[in-house]
C-alpha cells in the first residue's frame, strides 16, 4: 500500500506543481457542458432532463485528457524506465496512478456538478445515491483510463489513437452512470442502485485487468 | 493448425516462410466456398420460400416477405463474429503466455475478417430493420447497441495495430486490448436473453427452432459457407502478416548489408582521402563506434 501511496502522491505532486489540471483541463471541462448547453438551444427544462447524461458525457471527454496527461508525464524523460527500476510491482505503479488519476477526475466532477447546477439548474434528490454511483464510475474511468493509457503511451499518435480505444470501453461507463445519476436527480424512473452494480462491476473488471496487464505492458514499452 | 502454415504455434519462428497465400489445401477450400456460395444463392434467393402467414382479415398476407431472405447473411455473419472476435482474444491470451508470433498473427488475422463480419452483421440488420421495424437504428435495442460497441472496440484493436511499432511490443499491446475486447462478446450474445424488455430482437432462432424446413435447412447452409469462408479467409490474411513480416525483415537485413558494403569500401574522393587512402578496417571501427 505505501509503494502504490508513493506513485500516486508523485503523479498529484506533479499536477499541483504544473497546474495543468487547474488552468487547462478544468477550464476545458466547464466549456464542454457549456457548449452542450448551447447544442439544447439553452433551453432549461430540456437541460434539466439531460443532464446526468451531458455531465457524464464532459466527465468522460475530461477523462481523455487526465488520462494522456497521466501518462504523458510517464513518458516524459523515461521516467517509466526510472519506475520499474524502483523495484515496484507493476500492479502497484498500476493502482497508483489509477488512484492519482481517479482523485483528479473527483475534482473535476465536484466543479462539473456545481456547474451542472447552476448552469443547467439541475437538483440532486439522492445525494448518497450520487456520490456512490459517481465514484464507482470514477474508479472504472481511472482503472481503464491508466491501463489503455499506458498501451498508447510510446506511439507517435498517442492523442488520436487513445480516444479511439477508450470511448468504446467508457460506453457502459456513459449508460450506467446516467441512468443511476438519472435517478439521483430525480430526471429517471429507474432504479438507479442496481446501475451502481454495473458500475462497481465494471471498476472491479478494470481495476483486475489493470493490474494483471499492466506488467506485460510496461515490459513492451521498455 | 497444419493448414496455416504447417508447424507447431509452440516454436517462436517457422523454419520458413511460404513463397505467396496459396496452397494445394486452400485451393481446394477456396473452390468449396465457390460452390457453397453458389448453393446458398440458389438456396436463399430461389428454392426457399418467402415469410408469409395468412393475415387476421380474409385474404390478406403479414410477414417479412422477401426481407427474411437477408436473415442467411444476417444470422451466419453473426455468429463467425463471436466465433473470429473469440478466437482473436484466446490467441492474444495464448501470446501473453507463450510469446510465439504464430498467436500474434492469428489473432491479428481473426480480428481483422470479425470487424468484416461485423460490419456486413451491422449493414444487414439495418437494412433488415427498415421495412420490419420501420427504422434504420434503434437506440432501444441493446443488442445492436453493444454490438456496435464491440465493432468500435476491435476497430480501435486494428488502428493500434497499424500504427508502425517494435514487433513485440505491438504484439503485447494488442494482445491486451484483444483480451480486454472480448468481455463484451457474451455480452452482445446474450443481451437478447438478460435485457428481454429492452430489446426489438427475436430471441435465438435457432436455439427456439420456430422455423423449418427449407428455411432452416438454408440458414444451417448459410452458417456452414460463412464458416468455410471464415477459415479460408484467415489462413490467406495469416499467411500475409506472415510475408510482411518475411518482407520487413529482408528489408532490413539488405539495408544493413548495403551499409556494411558501404563502410568496407575505401573512400577515394577528397584530398585528405587522397593523401591518406581509408583501409577497410579503419572504416569498419568508424562505422562501429558510430553505430548502435
Amino acid at each position: 500500500m505505501r509503494d502504490v501511496l508513493l506513485v500516486a502522491g508523485k503523479d498529484l505532486r506533479i499536477e499541483l506543481r504544473s497546474r495543468v489540471l487547474l488552468f487547462q483541463v478544468a477550464p476545458f471541462a466547464v466549456a464542454t457542458l457549456v457548449l452542450l448547453g448551447f447544442a439544447l438551444d439553452a433551453d432549461r427544462s430540456a437541460l434539466r432532463n439531460f443532464s446526468p447524461g451531458l455531465f457524464w458525457v464532459a466527465v468522460l471527454l475530461t477523462a481523455l485528457l487526465a488520462a494522456q496527461r497521466s501518462v504523458a508525464i510517464e513518458h516524459a524523460g523515461r521516467a517509466a524506465d526510472a519506475l520499474l527500476l524502483s523495484a515496484t510491482s507493476p500492479a502497484r505503479i498500476f493502482a497508483g496512478k489509477a488512484l492519482a488519476l481517479a482523485a483528479q477526475l473527483a475534482v473535476l466532477e465536484a466543479l462539473l456538478g456545481v456547474a451542472m447546477v447552476v448552469l443547467y439548474d439541475a437538483r440532486v434528490d439522492h445525494f448518497g445515491l450520487a456520490v456512490a454511483s459517481a465514484s464507482a464510475a470514477t474508479v472504472g474511468i481511472a482503472a481503464a483510463g491508466t491501463l489503455y493509457g499506458v498501451l498508447a503511451a510510446p506511439l507517435g499518435v498517442r492523442e488520436t489513437l487513445l480516444p479511439v480505444l477508450l470511448l468504446p470501453v467508457f460506453a457502459p461507463v456513459l449508460i450506467g452512470a446516467t441512468r443511476a445519476f438519472g435517478d439521483a436527480l430525480g430526471t429517471a424512473a429507474v432504479n438507479g442502485w442496481a446501475w451502481f452494480g454495473l458500475l462497481g462491476l465494471f471498476a472491479l473488471v478494470y481495476a483486475i485487468f489493470g493490474a494483471l496487464a499492466y506488467g506485460p505492458l510496461l515490459e513492451a514499452e521498455t | 493448425m497444419s493448414i496455416l502454415l504447417g508447424r507447431s504455434p509452440d516454436r517462436s519462428e517457422p523454419r520458413a516462410a511460404p513463397a505467396h497465400t496459396g496452397s494445394r489445401t486452400t485451393r481446394i477450400l477456396g473452390a468449396g466456398v465457390l460452390a457453397g456460395v453458389v448453393g446458398l444463392g440458389l438456396f436463399a434467393f430461389i428454392f426457399s420460400p418467402p415469410d408469409s402467414r395468412p393475415g387476421p382479415e380474409a385474404g390478406t398476407r403479414i410477414g417479412q416477405f422477401d426481407v427474411v431472405r437477408l436473415m442467411y447473411v444476417h444470422v451466419p455473419a453473426a455468429i463467425w463474429t463471436y466465433i473470429a472476435l473469440g478466437t482473436c482474444a484466446a490467441a492474444s491470451a495464448a501470446y501473453l503466455w507463450r510469446r510465439s508470433a504464430w498467436w500474434d498473427r492469428l489473432a491479428h488475422a481473426c480480428a481483422e475478417i470479425g470487424v468484416v463480419l461485423c460490419a456486413v452483421m451491422l449493414l444487414t440488420g439495418m437494412i433488415w430493420g427498415r421495412p420490419v421495424w420501420g427504422t434504420w437504428w434503434e437506440w432501444g435495442d441493446v443488442r445492436l447497441v453493444t454490438t456496435l460497441v464491440l465493432f468500435l472496440t476491435y476497430a480501435g484493436y486494428l488502428a493500434l495495430r497499424s500504427v508502425p511499432a517494435a514487433p513485440e511490443a505491438r504484439a503485447s499491446r494488442a494482445a491486451i486490448l484483444g483480451l480486454g475486447g472480448a468481455v463484451l462478446i457474451p455480452i452482445v450474445n446474450r443481451s437478447v436473453e438478460w435485457w428481454e424488455n429492452r430489446t426489438l430482437h427475436q430471441q435465438s432462432t435457432l436455439e427456439e427452432l420456430r422455423i423449418e424446413d427449407l428455411t432452416l435447412f438454408t440458414l444451417v447452409l448459410g452458417i456452414f459457407v460463412m464458416g468455410l469462408l471464415v477459415l479460408w479467409l484467415v489462413v490467406h490474411r495469416f499467411r500475409v502478416a506472415w510475408l510482411e513480416a518475411e518482407a520487413e525483415s529482408a528489408g532490413l537485413q539488405a539495408a544493413l548489408a548495403e551499409r556494411r558494403a558501404e563502410a568496407a569500401e575505401p573512400v577515394t574522393a577528397g584530398p585528405v582521402a587522397a593523401a591518406e587512402p581509408v583501409t577497410a578496417g579503419a572504416a569498419d571501427d568508424g562505422a562501429g563506434s558510430a553505430g548502435p
